[in-house]
């Protein structure tokens, strides 16, 4: 059952407005360096540490503005951490609820699959690539698709357009080189 | 307590629409990111539009507390990163919210993006000092601005027109782009009728 364009842009901006509404607007990709911290934090335990007044880190990144990302590391029932668990719950029932996903795609996705074939290991190569280049490009832009383009669009934000420039000329350019053959 | 609740309703919420809208499927990614099947982008327009005609409304009202927008800054690095981010989400398919909720959903290759991705943001946060060092993350245009003045928000506007009409303004433009954008913008349409997903 394929949702309608304006279906999806209507429920997927009432989240958003329901999101800014009650809490913040939503972003997601700090809580991958939320999550990098609390497993090397388990590591090593003197990387975050409790201060008089909050939290700090031996790490510069984890210390900056007031150790604001550090204090979610030693607090991960945070907003924004359990945010991002309940994303997959809601991905993982709604996807349930509709018979789950094409089997075919379970491992290499349909276009994918016309593109470059169906030998998992290629795609989950590239994948892995791609998921490097995407947290650390949106760790070095400050915000991902979520928090630049769609909460910083949303409220006029000037980042959110230089952001979305540059994330939308690389990604067209990408995808039109990548993938030529349609599914 | 109340805010843990409000994050598993919207962000169960979130998720859920995500995955109907097929943004957490590669294919529908890059059929719009290559420009054969824009539906997605029209999703997304409409959204950013309402969003921003509800908010800015709601703020006029005062129903909706000003004080939590939360601009981000505006730096070079911001256009840097969003190549790299642009260029990784084609490649993938997938970006940071997208990414979790497909693993969720049961594609494999989404977890090699999302371990991919915890490695990348390691990597950021090993080398953060150099990008500091290097003043591509001094603010530009004033740092955290608003393209007008937003009463009340503390965020300086980089022109002085009002924030708040200026932002309905922009959201209704959004909405109306999402209607005018056809749903195809290269190639020939295949006159196949669009898959189940």
């Amino acid at each position: 059952m394929p949702m309608t364009w304006k279906t999806g842009g209507v429920l997927l901006g009432l989240v958003f407005f329901l999101a800014i509404l009650l809490v913040k607007p939503i972003g997601v990709s700090t809580q991958f360096v939320i999550l990098d911290g609390i497993i090397a934090d388990a590591v090593n335990p003197d990387l975050v540490t409790a201060t008089d007044d909050g939290f700090t880190s031996t790490n510069a990144y984890l210390a900056k503005s007031g150790g604001k990302y550090a204090k979610s590391v030693g607090n991960p029932l945070n907003y924004s951490f359990v945010f991002v668990l309940a994303m997959m719950l809601g991905g993982f029932i709604s996807a349930m609820a509709r018979g789950g996903i094409d089997a075919r795609d379970h491992k290499v996705p349909a276009l994918w699959r016309a593109n470059y074939g169906d030998d998992p290991v290629k795609r989950y190569l590239v994948a892995f690539l791609g998921g490097f280049i995407v947290l650390y490009g949106a760790r070095l832009a400050g915000g991902c698709t979520s928090g630049h383009m769609m909460s910083g669009m949303m409220q006029t934000a000037v980042s959110g357009y230089i952001f979305a420039a540059g994330a939308f000329a690389a990604a067209i350019t990408v995808s039109i080189l990548m993938f030529k053959k349609e599914a | 307590m109340m805010s843990i609740i409000l994050a598993i309703a919207i962000g169960a919420a979130f998720g859920a629409v995500l995955d109907r809208i097929g943004a957490s499927n590669p294919t529908v990614i890059n059929k719009m990111l290559n420009l054969t099947d824009l539906r997605l982008a029209k999703a997304i327009m409409l959204a950013i539009g309402l969003g921003s005609v509800l908010m800015f409304t709601g703020q006029m009202i005062g129903l909706v507390d000003v004080g939590h927008m939360s601009v981000k800054a505006a730096y070079a690095g911001v256009f840097l990163g969003g190549l790299l981010l642009g260029g990784g989400w084609a490649m993938a398919g997938y970006c940071p919210g997208t990414g979790v909720v497909a693993a969720a959903s049961g594609r494999k290759d989404a977890l090699f993006f999302v371990a991919g991705g915890l490695l990348g943001a390691a990597a950021y946060m090993v080398t953060y000092p150099m990008w500091k060092a290097s003043g591509l993350l001094d603010p530009i245009w004033g740092g955290k601005v608003t393209l007008g003045v937003v009463p009340g928000s503390g965020y300086d506007g980089v022109t002085n027109l009002p924030g708040d009409i200026l932002g309905i303004v922009l959201g209704l433009a959004f909405i109306a782009i999402a209607f005018a954008l056809p749903e195809r913008l290269l190639g020939q349409p295949s006159g196949q009728a669009h898959p189940a997903e």
